[in-house]
């Protein structure tokens, strides 16, 4: 039973994780329509700003301390939303009005280019990076269960972004345009909404919460590298379509879901080496059940 | 012009130099293993060269970087063969590499010293293939005995990288023999190399309580296992194979890999000639202490430069035949001879990790 309840902490927060990137995914998926590839990417330089920036945030903030994390997550989230509206300009936007195809592989383009750039000595180098500790760590015990500070701040963290995301896009003029642009972009241009502006709104916000889930995502586990986003980028994307692609509390219960279930496959002797077989089983499974995903609305193609 | 580009240029020794092929994981995963055992293999070549080089002819190490990619020591050992004519191939470290590389090697009976596959795997791909390390089932039944013996460990579990052959062996002959020591295996669980998620294996670990843990992986993931081990508030010893040694799993573990244990080809605390001599012509080179894979190149290059001057040619059925002779050679990793199935056999050491350092801690003979 305690072990369960344990499992259940450690998978809650490795979903939180997902969940962030995967609202990401859903988000340029909304408004543009295509699986923006690069994204994962852009979580692992947000990794990588935190442990650059860290050193620099504590001059002036002590760290390991909550001012100077909250500096650097605040800073990371910068960074990343200029790297993502940056690689919406140079890359996506001159392809606007082609087929969606030509995207999606300029996409793939652009998540290569970064990992293997980063890979280089002049860069971050390929080896394996300590992510410096940012907050007082410690464990406590609640109940006769002990759990590790760091994931409740993970979990906590995730929760304020999601609300705070949920608020621009329902409660926002700006959110409402984003909303208008994923219903019927010509409509909202007719309407007098910049279209652009919308779209590399939408690129920042998605990568500010990349760069967020990085820098937690370095708290959680420690080691980071330029390869890190692979893995996580793509099941990131898996929890996005297990919510239902395009839907922002769908891709959070997706990321959830497929964090829990992930923990509970790795804990498990005889198992733990197909954990992420299990991950995409369950994602097929789910799509031929219900193809729109766990949340996702049917919609109509117009033809 | 085309043909003449894919004409194998200048086969074993008709220049003047003697060409061996190098592949190392000089990049990726496992590059501080490949930099490490390559670093020790380019001081020897250049020892050798200064002092003459062999038969009259200096040695010319041709060096590829594999990227610590599956695929990719198969194209580059195929191309330092069939292109630039190398006449024996040194490497690697990771089992799973070599034993790619191996078939090649062989069926173009090009001899290949690996410094540091300790799978037994290896070296049965057959007659051409050598190494300069003991093999897992030594290590594995050493570091059982040290379980049993040292920690008093009753009841260990055991964390496996599923991806590697390296560790898959290793942890096979570990259990073999701790079983066989009366000692029982309290949960066996696996991961993939290059994840950085182990809480959910490691909630299970310690739920099925060992007295200590077997991870016979490599220090990338054991420095994120070890820390995060110390987060779900582990405090059994932790202990694993020569896939630990390596500066990064002190500089990523920190405080987290303090007091934990693991086996190893050598000590540079060694007091013999052969290794003080090592250890300081290293620091003069490269500015750094020498670990067990440097030592390990070095002496993969001097077994294989003595058995060209006993052959007295390059030719690879010949220069098979001495490598396989090689017998009582004194290296910096100690005396070793090369049995019948070309593995060395020579003893362990077992290192503990003291105030951010490797520390000696007892040697153990075969």
């Amino acid at each position: 039973m305690n072990e369960i309840s344990q499992q259940l902490v450690n998978g809650l927060a490795l979903g939180a994780v997902y969940a962030l990137i995967a609202i990401g995914y859903t988000m340029v998926y909304g408004v543009l329509r295509f699986i923006n590839f690069a994204h994962g990417d852009v979580f692992m330089l947000g990794s990588f700003t935190g442990y650059y920036l860290a050193p620099q945030i504590a001059k002036w903030f002590p760290i390991p301390g909550w001012g100077g994390w909250v500096m650097v997550m605040a800073a990371t989230m910068i960074v990343c939303a200029i790297i993502g509206i940056v690689i919406e300009l140079l890359a996506y936007r001159p392809l606007r009005d082609r087929p969606k195809l030509t995207v999606l592989i300029t996409a793939i383009g652009v998540s290569l280019l970064i990992e293997y750039t980063c890979q280089h000595k002049a860069f971050f180098g390929a080896s394996q990076k300590a992510f410096p500790q940012l907050l007082p760590t410690g464990n406590f015990t609640i109940g006769g269960l002990s759990f590790n500070s760091t994931q409740f701040v993970v979990l906590s963290v995730t929760l304020v972004l999601l609300v705070a995301l949920t608020f621009i896009v329902k409660k926002t003029r700006i959110g409402m345009a984003m909303r208008a642009v994923s219903h019927n972009s010509a409509a909202a241009s007719l309407m007098g909404i910049s279209n652009s502006f919308i779209i590399s709104f939408t690129f920042g916000l998605g990568s500010a919460l990349a760069g967020a889930g990085g820098v937690l995502y370095g708290m959680t586990y420690t080691g980071i590298d330029p390869l890190m986003g692979v893995n996580v980028g793509l099941k990131a994307f898996v929890a996005a379509v297990l919510g239902g692609i395009g839907n922002l509390p769908g891709a959070a219960l997706g990321g959830l879901v497929l964090g829990v279930v992930e923990t509970f496959a790795g804990g498990m002797s005889g198992v733990s080496t197909y954990r992420d077989g299990i991950a995409f089983a369950i994602l097929i499974i789910i799509l031929i059940f219900k193809p729109t995903g766990l949340l996702g609305s049917k919609q109509i193609e117009k033809v | 012009m085309v043909s003449l580009l894919l004409l194998p240029s200048c086969k074993s020794g008709n220049g003047d130099t003697i060409k061996v092929g190098e592949f190392a994981s000089l990049t990726g995963k496992e590059a501080t293993f490949g930099t490490s055992s390559h670093e020790g293999t380019e001081l020897a070549i250049e020892e050798i060269n200064s002092a003459g080089g062999v038969l009259g002819k200096k040695l010319e190490l041709l060096t590829e970087d594999n990227q610590s990619k599956a695929g990719e020591p198969a194209n580059i050992v195929n191309k330092l063969i069939s292109r630039d004519g190398v006449v024996a191939v040194l490497g690697e470290v990771a089992s799973s590499r070599s034993l790619e590389a191996a078939p090649i090697a062989q069926a173009a009976k090009i001899p290949m010293i690996s410094p540091a596959s300790t799978n037994p795997k290896v070296t049965e791909v057959g007659d051409y293939i050598f190494r300069v390390c003991f093999i897992d089932p030594f290590q594995g039944t050493v570091m059982a005995n040290f379980a049993t013996k040292t920690l008093k460990a009753r009841k260990v579990a055991i964390l496996t990288d599923a991806k590697s052959d390296y560790s898959k062996g290793l942890a096979k002959y570990f259990k073999e023999q701790f079983i066989k020591n009366g000692g029982s295996i309290s949960s066996e669980l696996s991961y993939n190399g290059g994840d950085k998620d182990f809480k959910g294996q490691l909630t299970t670990i310690k739920g099925s309580a060992p007295d200590a843990v077997f991870i016979p992986g490599y220090y990338n993931d054991v420095a994120l296992i070890a820390i995060q081990a110390k987060e779900a508030a582990m405090s059994v010893p932790l202990f694993g194979g020569d896939g630990w040694e390596s500066e990064n799993l002190l500089q990523v573990g920190k405080d987290a890999v303090e007091g934990h244990y693991f086996s190893t080809h050598c000590s540079p605390e060694d007091t013999s000639p052969k290794m003080i001599a090592f250890v300081s012509a290293y620091q003069a080179k490269y500015k750094k202490a020498p670990d067990a894979m440097a030592a390990l190149g070095y002496d993969s290059v001097y077994v294989l430069a003595e058995a060209i001057k006993r052959a007295g040619t390059t030719e690879g059925p010949k220069l098979r035949d001495a490598i396989a002779a090689t017998k009582d050679f004194e290296g910096v990793t100690g005396k070793f001879s090369l049995d019948e199935k070309r593995d060395a056999v020579k003893s362990a050491a077992i290192l503990q990790i003291k105030d951010g350092k490797f520390k000696f801690l007892e040697t153990i003979a075969p």
